[in-house]
């Protein structure tokens, strides 16, 4: 986003001598901006604070003051020792399992993705638009419609309450969005260069890895960010097609808070909802202007 | 290579040199046709079939359909996503707007403030619904806060109270896209044309006058594009509903999406459950088409 700023207020001010009733506005807009940063960071403020103290502190009505007595039991124990379902695992196998279904899952939908933008862009044939109109519909529809037939299909195939599942699950409704990214990012790659290497002999595949490849690095990030970032935070998929071995972090987190067993031990929730925050946040604040690309791409459209 | 066979019938791999693209396109195309467009015709056909515990294609025609709206728990569901739906559009387009037109006025550390606004977007519905499930308890969060600080009467028992509890999910789920709304709004500024701003200006429009005539009038695509985006997520919100209520207290904040999986899934009444993602499918459909239509065939 440029400095093209459309404020005409700011416009106005700079006609007139700088003073202190110009000033008072300012004030005001700063104040208020401030106060919605507390708005959003509250939230935050209290998971972070509320992991870090004696479950006593919180029961007593602290919940809004920093801890008394700092500790990181509650943190140690939804890692590894808190009740989730049957066993009292802790919240690591599950994380493992998210990790091990997330990076299969986005790297394949990235590779299918910029595939089917090439071939929708530079090879692009009577129908393809609407084709792409088909496939990006199928991101869009409330999953629900599919619940059913899926839970069949991965029974019968055998890969119901398995992680290799999900990765496929996630795969199959992450293509659409993929394919969305690399379209309108090729879209916008000047043809004449795929020509003129067509010209020369250059195939199908040697175009791809030579010309367009290396300069897809930005939407790329962009694709992985998002699909890493949607199927992390997946619930749905993970609660209908998964078993107690191949749960992903959000649903072990949502039995852990659920459970209705024992003293509700809320420091311990708060500790494993960051560690359930963690890593799409990490990838938020490192990358944050690639996340936000993704999203209005995902809207706005490009 | 196509210059062996020059003359004759084009060969093989000319023949594959042109269906390449098309192959490689394929694999995708047929996993979207399977597993999107066959299995939305699978649900179809179970929404009008005695489906109970598993699939069964014993034909009972509209059944579903008459059973389903006789549903006090679906006519719950509905209410309820009208509520959520049309509250959380509404006041995430106003906050969305405001707070872009905020960020709009040249501001010192914006690009760190908008980081601020926007992180909730990266976040899972389940963090949101733990975070706020235990903010809005009155046992330990706000309520006893308030009280703890010597204001003994305040109560703020919304997400115990079957009539309220729809507004503390309103609540979450606006905390977290509101943000987001804000920067479609922020990009839309960006692209309003400045010669026009400052012509209305030299004419002596006040500031008012000027967003209220030129600029949120040409926010309209913006506008759009969030109310689609809005109004998709809140059919679809499920995750935020579990973790923040679990559907209560009772079925008080039963939306459909909840109300498709406990029939589906837990009360083996399948064939309804396939009825009400039916529905839940045609009213996306109602929103999205129309809104894919009109984008593809600009671009073109």
């Amino acid at each position: 986003m440029a400095n093209t700023s459309t404020n005409p207020s700011a416009a106005v001010g700079r006609t007139k001598a700088s003073s202190l009733s110009a000033a008072v506005p300012r004030i005001i807009l700063y104040t208020v901006l401030v106060l919605f940063c507390i708005y959003y960071l509250l939230p935050l403020y209290v998971m972070v604070v509320n992991s870090l103290k004696p479950l006593e502190e919180i029961t007593a009505g602290g919940m809004m003051a920093l801890p008394n007595e700092w500790t990181i039991a509650p943190w140690g124990s939804a890692w590894s020792t808190a009740q989730i379902g049957v066993d009292a695992t802790g919240l690591r196998p599950y994380f493992v399992n998210s990790l091990v279904m997330v990076i299969p899952a986005v790297a394949l939908s990235t590779i299918l993705g910029a595939l089917n933008g090439y071939v929708l862009t530079k090879w692009a044939f009577r129908g393809s638009t609407l084709l792409f109109g088909l496939l990006l519909f199928g991101c869009f529809i409330p999953f629900q419609m599919v619940l059913i037939p899926m839970a069949r299909i991965l029974g019968l195939t055998g890969l119901a309450g398995s992680v290799p599942g999900l990765v496929f699950v996630h795969l199959v409704y992450g293509i659409g969005f993929s394919t969305l990214y690399f379209r309108n990012y090729y879209a916008a790659f000047p043809t004449e260069l795929v020509r003129a290497a067509q010209i020369d002999g250059a195939g199908f595949f040697t175009i791809f890895w030579r010309i367009l490849l290396p300069s897809s690095g930005p939407i790329a990030v962009v694709c992985i960010i998002w699909q890493f970032t949607n199927i992390w935070n997946d619930f749905l998929f993970g609660a209908s097609f998964s078993d107690f071995d191949s749960q992903p972090m959000t649903v072990a987190l949502n039995n852990l808070v659920q459970s209705s067993t024992g003293v509700k031990e809320y420091n311990v929730h708060f500790a494993g909802a960051i560690m359930a925050a963690l890593p799409t946040l990490l990838v938020y604040i490192v990358a944050g202007r690639y996340f936000v690309r993704g999203l209005m791409a995902g809207s706005v459209k490009g | 290579m196509s210059m062996t066979d020059m003359g004759g019938r084009p060969g093989f791999a000319d023949r594959l040199r042109d269906a390449l693209p098309k192959l490689v396109l394929s694999p995708s195309v047929a996993i979207v046709a399977i597993f999107v467009y066959g299995f939305i015709f699978f649900t179809l056909y179970l929404s009008f079939t005695d489906s109970r515990i598993l699939p069964s294609f014993g034909w009972v025609g509209w059944q579903n359909y008459e059973n389903l709206f006789r549903i006090r728990a679906w006519d719950t569901a509905v209410t309820n996503l009208i509520i959520f739906g049309s509250l959380y559009i509404i006041i995430c387009c106003a906050l969305g707007l405001l707070l872009a037109i905020l960020l709009d006025q040249k501001i010192r550390a914006e690009g760190f403030i908008r980081t601020i606004y926007l992180y909730p977007m990266a976040l899972s519905f389940i963090v949101t619904g733990v975070a706020w499930k235990w903010f809005l308890d009155p046992g330990i969060g706000l309520e006893a806060v308030v009280q703890g600080w010597g204001w003994e009467s305040f109560e703020f028992n919304w997400i115990k109270d079957g009539d309220m509890a729809i507004y503390t999910i309103v609540i979450a789920a606006v905390w977290q896209t509101s943000g987001f709304v804000m920067a479609m709004f922020l990009a839309g500024l960006r692209g309003i044309d400045s010669e026009m701003l400052k012509a209305a200006q030299i004419d002596g429009a006040s500031t008012l006058a000027l967003y209220r005539r030129i600029v949120i009038p040409q926010l309209r695509p913006a506008f759009m594009s969030a109310f689609v985006v809005l109004a998709h997520m809140a059919i679809k919100s499920y995750d935020l509903v579990i973790a923040l209520t679990n559907g209560g207290p009772g079925t008080a904040t039963e939306v459909p999406a909840t109300f498709m999986y406990s029939y589906t899934f837990t009360r083996n009444q399948m064939g309804i459950g396939a009825a009400s993602a039916v529905i839940m499918l045609m009213t996306i459909a109602a929103i999205i088409v129309p809104y894919l239509w009109s984008e593809l065939r600009e671009k073109k």
